[in-house]
């Protein structure tokens, strides 16, 4: 664990780069992950699935599927891709300032 | 008469079945267990069918012989559950009360959630494996294949016994070796996990294994949709596969009672106390094996060390007391290697698989996250552990319900982290 200041506040990171306490989010730090990864600006949208990813988190303790922020905003897969290009389950949660949501076993 | 009705004879509830009928006193119980047919599958063996090492004489047997005396078997469908009632509707309208409930209704899979999946080249250039009769049709085509591109992909995580794509694969490259066309057939794993298994150890370890056996594997690939006339599978990021043959790990969900009663998750898994195994939904309500939300494997083996953990919860409730919160996510696993050989891995919630002996240390005679013969010959032998030991709710020798670290190497997680 490694720790780095985001956006001016200093957080806890895991090796590949997830916070690890969400505690410690703000939303200039999910600005400034979402631009490092190519998102610029996010949009109401963006906001949509990042609310949805911290309240269903601070519920059940994990991050959500992208399954399941399809079926519970209403937001297509195809546009989660659009929105979150490459792996929108794993980039939604890093911006979400959330671990990395783990494969079930 | 008090009664306990389980919901699905499978391996878990064929085994709750037998230990709660042992534990519960007959002259105050009564024990009901519900399937809609009279086939019991013995899973772990689907897995050998496409490669001609087992057919359906070897899986197929039926549950009534393997549901104990004592215990109604219903064979009917099951329509609805109403836990605030306490009942359940089976497919013919019946009411069927209970004063305990245990969930054992499984996983199936589900390729409709994948578009163009089951269009125009399914069962003929697009097989899966987890069915009796995706698994015997797949052995058709692979003794028709003469050569090209052989596509496993994996659409959605979780999936039952996770493994089992690697284990067809590992066959596979064996199976094509012995008919002597392996130079003609390319082998793909196409993947939504970023590595070979979920855990770094073992995903190293079995990374490894693919690429000596020439096996290219496609990570971070998930499935947005199959175009079985053009043999093209697609990835939701727009990455193209051309195949010849496609075998498919589908969408895997949970029976769909429970999506008709309201009680699943968005993939129909029910929400369980990860350690109890109660249901959330009601105190007098247990869930067990594959029907769970639980991030543990879903496989035999985890049904098994729950089961004995399950039954002691069962009969704390009915006494009033507290439940036990003792499942730790235990699995045990053999992978079948190919060529003779498979390795074996043993984990939960917390520990993952690890290099070393099983279920003793220094002696084994299993060797952990390590290919040998005995433990091929362990995964053979299991068959029969599992029809007269595993269903009859009986403890397997040395192996507890709960993870033992006896013979782990934990430098090996260190290294790795």
């Amino acid at each position: 664990m490694t720790t780095a200041t985001i956006a001016g506040v200093q957080v806890d990171l895991d090796a590949e780069g997830f916070m690890t306490d969400p505690k410690q989010w703000t939303k200039e730090i999910a600005e400034t992950i979402a631009r490092d990864n190519g998102i610029d600006p996010l949009t109401q949208k963006h906001w949509q699935v990042i609310d949805f990813c911290r309240a269903d988190n601070e519920a059940k303790g994990t991050p959500p599927t992208v399954r399941r922020i399809t079926k519970q905003t209403g937001i297509s897969t195809k546009e989660m891709y659009q929105l979150f290009p490459k792996g929108p389950g794993v980039l939604s949660s890093k911006i979400a300032g959330l671990t990395k949501p783990k494969g079930c076993i | 008469m008090k009664k306990l009705l389980i919901l699905g004879a499978g391996t878990a509830g064929t085994m709750m079945a037998a230990k709660m009928r042992r534990a519960l006193p007959r002259a105050e119980w009564s024990v009901t267990i519900v399937d809609q047919d009279d086939d019991h599958l013995y899973q772990p063996g689907l897995l050998f069918i496409p490669f001609g090492v087992y057919d359906e004489s070897d899986v197929v047997r039926p549950r009534s012989r393997y549901v104990p005396r004592g215990v109604e078997l219903l064979l009917s469908g099951i329509d609805v559950i109403e836990p605030e009632e306490s009942r359940v509707r089976l497919g013919d309208g019946t009411l069927v009360d209970y004063d305990f409930l245990v969930i054992a209704t499984g996983s199936r899979i589900v390729p409709e959630e994948t578009d163009g999946l089951t269009g125009p080249g399914w069962q003929k250039n697009v097989f899966d494996f987890y069915t009796l009769d995706g698994a015997t049709k797949l052995h058709r085509a692979l003794e028709d294949f003469t050569g090209g591109r052989l596509v496993l992909n994996v659409a959605e995580m979780p999936i039952k016994c996770p493994v089992a794509p690697l284990e067809f694969l590992f066959l596979a490259d064996w199976y094509f070796h012995e008919r002597g066309i392996r130079d003609r057939v390319e082998l793909v794993y196409a993947t939504p996990l970023d590595g070979a298994f979920t855990k770094p150890v073992a995903s190293a370890r079995l990374g490894s294994l693919l690429e000596d056996k020439g096996i290219r594997v496609e990570t971070l690939f998930n499935a947005g949709s199959v175009d079985s006339e053009k043999r093209i599978l697609s990835s939701w990021d727009e990455r193209e596969v051309d195949y010849d043959l496609l075998v498919t790990v589908p969408t895997n969900m949970g029976a769909e009672v429970i999506e008709r009663s309201d009680l699943g998750d968005e993939l129909g898994f029910v929400p369980t106390d990860r350690n109890t195994l109660q249901a959330q939904v009601a105190p007098n309500v247990f869930v067990i094996g594959d029907a769970t939300d639980l991030p543990s494997s879903k496989a035999g083996s985890v049904a098994h060390f729950q089961g004995e953990i399950l039954e002691h919860n069962l009969l704390a409730a009915v006494a009033g007391k507290e439940l036990a919160p003792d499942f730790d996510g235990h699995a045990n696993c053999f992978v079948e290697t190919g060529f003779g050989k498979a390795l074996l891995i043993d984990f939960n919630y917390d520990v993952e698989p690890l290099p070393g002996r099983f279920p003793l240390a220094k002696v084994g005679p299993m060797k952990l996250l390590e290919e040998s013969r005995m433990n091929h010959w362990g995964k053979l032998a299991f068959r029969w552990i599992y029809w007269n030991q595993l269903l009859a709710g009986r403890e397997i020798p040395l192996v507890q319900a709960q993870l033992s670290m006896k013979g782990k190497e934990t430098t090996a997680a260190a290294q790795a982290a």
